[in-house]
């Protein structure tokens, strides 16, 4: 490819080669690439093998969703959360709606925040074993990692269909609980599901773990420093793969996570292995949690009765509420004038803060390895580009 | 730590600084921290570094439109008719002038302290857009700062890579601004007619504007 100005989609780009650097060659990695997954674009200066400059290029899915927001009603956007991160619909809601519990001052009752975290710590299980999944697709075992990671996916999400009568959108949370109850028996085939998933996940680590192809393509690639991932925002598992203590379950204790015993698992080496690993470790993590809740959870109001879902006004005022959400810390930020809709309506997406440092970790690297580094990121362009 | 101590430390070790605590009525009572954007750029260094604070986490930053608003009030006026005086009614407008805001959530990982919203304002919504980019400080911020630019069209001095994120590079406007109007791609159908039929009119006309 020639050195010249062309036309893309995002408009004229300024040529990435410069005089003097015929030898490097520039190729665009998407919008159509499989690994990234949806439409997004890397455009990727290339020294024989390695990468040289790498930018993103995004919006190819951009909606404008903050805008549209703010035209709804504070109620009105809840459905629309469920396609930001359209693998973990459940937890999106659960951002928004501690947000707007935040913003106007709402109790949750027992029974809703037990709810909530067995859904939440569910649609964690499964956004990890697919990402488990697509990142070892993506690096060219195809099929069998993925399809065995989609079956413990369809089982988690045959039970959100039974709860809340979507498989993906699940648009489950209220403000002040959750919109259903569980149906009869919903409690016991949860619990089958989640006694089952430590085998999966032992099968799992048997097969691909100590994997000698996996281990060479993954260690020491991608290495991202403690310190870079602290000060570039990043969150989530790929923050704690790099050593940083920082889960918000922990932090913000949000909701009841202080009454469960769990542990965050911490990589030591910040590389595309690491990242990998701490996804195993936090769906163990997560079972324990899983267990702790499905035994616990009491009787009692799933809402609470002194909301009112009509004429929803908050005060004038603004909040910021996050959770941990399976990429990262998924955070809302809502202005009210005390009007029914949102005078700002803002998402954190931690898969577009996530990809900051995307160049700096691609650098130096070989073009095959971009793959597994994205892949590891974890971004769904559906939050991506709002 | 609230953030009056935040404030003093701040007074005392960044010169001439101008804050101001904007106080929060919603149940969160999240209070933010107002800067002046001449020394943003210091009180965000010395928010980062200070041994006590260490906010090593900007979270999320994000834009706001304030467009200028028209206050009409009433207002009792006494008046000489005929060398009599009496009083009028009269309506006085007041226009409050607009701007552009950035809020920045900063968070301290390691003193677990947060979120503190860290503001600035524009001087307003036209040719006074200009603001200190905050991405040499913390990186999370450059992404964000793009997306703001892209969408509020708030300039940041100093960012490194200051372009459109997700709309394309030809795009005019910003389309986050409360006072954005749909530009004039309009298609028209075969059949049009009432409001169709008029916008199609429009469009042929020229009158489209956009």
């Amino acid at each position: 490819m020639s050195a010249s100005t062309y036309s893309t989609p995002q408009g004229l780009l300024e040529p990435a080669i410069g005089p003097g650097e015929e030898q490097l060659l520039e190729i665009s990695m998407g919008p159509q690439h499989p690994s990234t997954h949806g439409v997004f674009r890397m455009n990727v200066v290339l020294d024989g093998e390695r990468v040289v400059r790498l930018k993103p290029v995004f919006g190819y899915l951009h909606r404008n969703h903050e805008k549209i927001a703010e035209s709804e009603t504070y109620l009105g956007s809840m459905p629309y959360t469920d396609r930001l991160d359209y693998m973990c619909s459940i937890t999106n809601n659960w951002a928004y709606a501690l947000a707007v519990e935040k913003l106007a001052g709402i109790q949750v009752p027992e029974r809703a925040e037990y709810l909530r975290i067995i859904t939440g710590e569910l649609t964690r299980l499964q956004n990890h074993a697919c990402l488990l999944g697509f990142l070892l697709q993506d690096m060219g075992s195809s099929g069998t990692p993925l399809m065995y990671a989609f079956r413990e996916r369809e089982k988690i999400l045959d039970l959100f269909e039974a709860l809340t009568g979507a498989r993906m959108m699940c648009n489950y949370m209220r403000f002040g609980g959750c919109r259903v109850d569980m149906p009869a028996g919903w409690l016991d085939q949860a619990k089958q599901v989640v006694a089952d998933f430590p085998k999966f996940l032992d099968e799992y680590e048997q097969l691909l773990v100590s994997n000698e192809i996996l281990m060479e393509r993954t260690q020491g690639v991608g290495i991202l420093s403690r310190e870079l991932a602290i000060n570039a925002g990043k969150s989530g598992p790929m923050a704690r793969a790099s050593g940083v203590n920082y889960d918000i379950r922990k932090v913000d204790k949000y909701g009841i996570y202080d009454r469960f015993a769990f542990r965050v698992p911490l990589g030591d080496h910040g590389d595309v292995y690491d990242r990998y690993m701490i996804r195993f470790l936090e769906m163990r993590e997560s079972v324990k949690i899983l267990n702790e809740a499905m035994r616990d959870i009491p009787d009692g109001p799933i809402v609470d009765p002194k909301m009112r879902i009509r004429g929803f006004r908050p005060k004038p005022g603004e909040a910021y509420a996050r959770i941990e959400s399976p990429k990262g810390e998924l955070g809302f930020y809502l202005i009210s004038d005390g009007s029914p809709n949102p005078y700002r309506y803002r998402v954190r997406p931690p898969s577009l803060i996530n990809l900051t440092v995307l160049e700096d970790l691609c650098i130096g690297q070989n073009v095959a390895d971009v793959v597994a580094i994205l892949g590891s990121v974890d971004i769904v362009l559906g939050e991506v580009d709002r | 730590m609230n953030l009056e101590t935040i404030k003093s430390a701040l007074e005392a070790n960044v010169p001439g600084c101008r804050l101001e605590i904007l106080a929060n009525g919603s149940p969160s009572a999240q209070h933010s921290l107002l800067v002046d954007g001449e020394h943003a750029f210091a009180t965000a260094l010395f928010l980062r570094d200070a041994a006590t604070l260490r906010f090593d986490f900007c979270s999320n930053v994000t834009g706001i439109d304030w467009p200028s608003k028209e206050i009409s009030e009433k207002v009792k006026v006494k008046k000489l008719v005929d060398g009599v005086e009496q009083e009028f009614e009269e309506v006085r407008k007041t226009v409050t002038p607009g701007y552009l805001e950035v809020v920045y959530h900063l968070f301290s990982q390691e003193k677990k302290l947060g979120p503190v919203p860290l503001r600035m304002r524009t001087r307003d919504r036209d040719a006074g857009v200009h603001l200190p980019s905050l991405t040499p400080v913390w990186r999370s911020a450059e992404f964000q700062e793009r997306e703001i630019f892209d969408l509020y069209g708030v300039i940041f001095d100093g960012h490194p890579d200051l372009r459109r994120i997700l709309m394309w590079d030809g795009f005019v406007d910003h389309p986050m601004r409360r006072d954005y109007l749909d530009p004039d791609d309009y298609e028209y159908e075969p059949t049009a007619h009432d409001e169709v039929l008029q916008r199609a009119n429009q469009h042929r006309s020229g009158a489209g504007g956009r």
